[in-house]
């Protein structure tokens, strides 16, 4: 490989373009020379500094406010999605797994519990983005912030971790509703696709694995540990989104 | 996926398709497309780079959006969004934030001479408001390939799709995106110093 297939090529690197030989290619390119190597080292800095700035804006009210008067509300109903919407939907996803399941294939049941927290998961969490103040009630990337800020408001103050040097930058926590009871919110952002980990106490102190879903376009991933039950949803992939619970079963364990 | 099940009914019920007035479509589209509204403004502020431009734009979008609805077939969201955005700023605005978009690809050298700073320096943290305005300082193409990148985080063929350019394209222009910025970058750090 030459150094200007590289200059363009370590860009595709950096951001997860290339295929695993591809991929090997040009590090072994960049393990060789010491020009490009900067370049990499460089260009890495700088992609780190801008995902971890608020690169972002916020639409101003006034135009949400205008495109929402835009858009014609059904009288009988409020404009928040709706919850019966989302069980529909449900029911839909549960039809479809039937289907699965007489095809010989292996699935999991979800059970009516599970349908009923990851429908006021979904809610929560299109709640939680219609606005950028809807996010958090508190807001720190420091976990010395953020759980103290639930004690007293949650029956257990959840665990919070710093998953910043695995790529996820803790955005802040607030409480939120899930399945009729206060729970935990703790939100987190890599790039700009945000997680919001719901934690519940479980009655079960052990660990169970974690399950992950697709439910109304995002994905979920929900387990329990150490008295804890867990929901983490977001619209990133269901990879990332598997790499965030291992990151966080990690850093859980290490008793950071 | 279940939303793309319904609006595929929703479409063989009404022929009409574009009926901005069906109580059930419009709520669909609510649901759908305004989560995303700030993702959709900030790509606007950084095309247009200009906030009552932006705002524009942005309600023109949404509500081309809303009456082409039925053209979208569910799945990935952003970028449908994100692609009628540019078509608006393109329309409306052609003589403004685009304008500059006629810069020849190859202007820019794609690489300069490296230059071996202070870990410390390349890894201070930048502040917010001079990142947004290098960004804002890019030629309009370059521009357009960092931020749907970097700040709305949409992958090489998501972005190949929205601009009309071949996935090399796209990598050739992320390349010299960061070069540029990286060139801006190391000049404030030596004034820093």
């Amino acid at each position: 490989m030459t150094c200007d297939e590289a200059d363009v090529l370590l860009h595709a690197l950096i951001d997860g373009e290339l295929d695993a030989a591809r991929a090997r290619d040009v590090e072994a390119h960049v393990a060789g020379c010491q020009r490009c190597a900067t370049e990499l080292r460089q260009f890495r800095e700088m992609r780190h500094a801008m995902t971890g700035a608020s690169l972002r804006f916020v639409a101003p009210a006034a135009l949400r406010s205008r495109i929402e008067a835009a858009i014609p509300v059904p009288a009988a109903r409020a404009s928040q999605p709706s919850r019966r919407f989302l069980l529909q939907g449900f029911a839909f996803g549960t039809a479809l797994s039937a289907a699965a399941a007489a095809g010989v294939v292996l699935f999991v049941v979800r059970s009516g519990e599970d349908e009923r927290l990851l429908g006021d998961a979904v809610s929560a969490h299109l709640r939680s983005l219609q606005a950028e103040q809807h996010l958090a009630d508190v807001r720190s990337a420091d976990q010395q912030v953020v759980r103290p800020w639930f004690s007293g408001k949650v029956a257990v103050a959840p665990p919070v971790i710093d998953l910043a040097a695995q790529g996820f930058t803790l955005v802040g926590g607030r409480l939120d509703t899930i399945d009729g009871k206060p729970v935990a919110a703790i939100v987190y952002r890599r790039g700009v696709h945000v997680i919001n980990l719901f934690v519940g106490a479980s009655a079960n102190a052990g660990h169970t694995a974690a399950l992950g879903e697709a439910v109304q376009g995002f994905n979920t991933q929900r387990w329990s540990d150490q008295g804890f039950r867990f929901i983490a949803i977001s619209d990133m992939g269901a990879d990332e989104l598997r790499d965030f619970h291992i990151q966080f079963e990690t850093g859980l364990r290490a008793g950071a | 996926m279940m939303l793309a099940g319904r609006h595929r009914l929703g479409r063989a019920r009404s022929a009409m398709a574009g009926d901005v007035h069906d109580p059930e479509r419009a709520r669909r589209f609510r649901e759908a497309a305004l989560p995303h509204l700030d993702e959709v403004y900030t790509l606007a502020r950084y095309l247009l780079r200009n906030a009552a431009d932006a705002d524009d734009a942005v309600q023109e979008c949404y509500l081309r959006a809303l009456k082409h609805f039925d053209t979208f077939r569910g799945g990935a969201i952003r970028p449908w969004l994100f692609a009628i955005l540019r078509n608006t700023c393109k329309g409306v605005y052609a003589q403004r934030g685009f304008a500059d978009q006629e810069l020849a690809e190859d202007a820019v050298p794609l690489w300069s001479e490296p230059q071996e700073t202070p870990e410390a320096g390349m890894l201070r943290r930048r502040e917010e408001q001079s990142i947004r305005e290098m960004v804002s300082a890019l030629p309009g193409q370059f521009r357009e390939t960092i931020v749907l990148r970097e700040i709305n985080g949409l992958s090489y063929s998501e972005i190949a799709e929205i601009a009309g350019v071949p996935i090399g394209t796209v990598m050739s222009r992320l390349a010299r995106a960061r070069s540029m910025l990286r060139t801006a970058w190391l000049a404030i750090e030596e004034r820093a110093q």
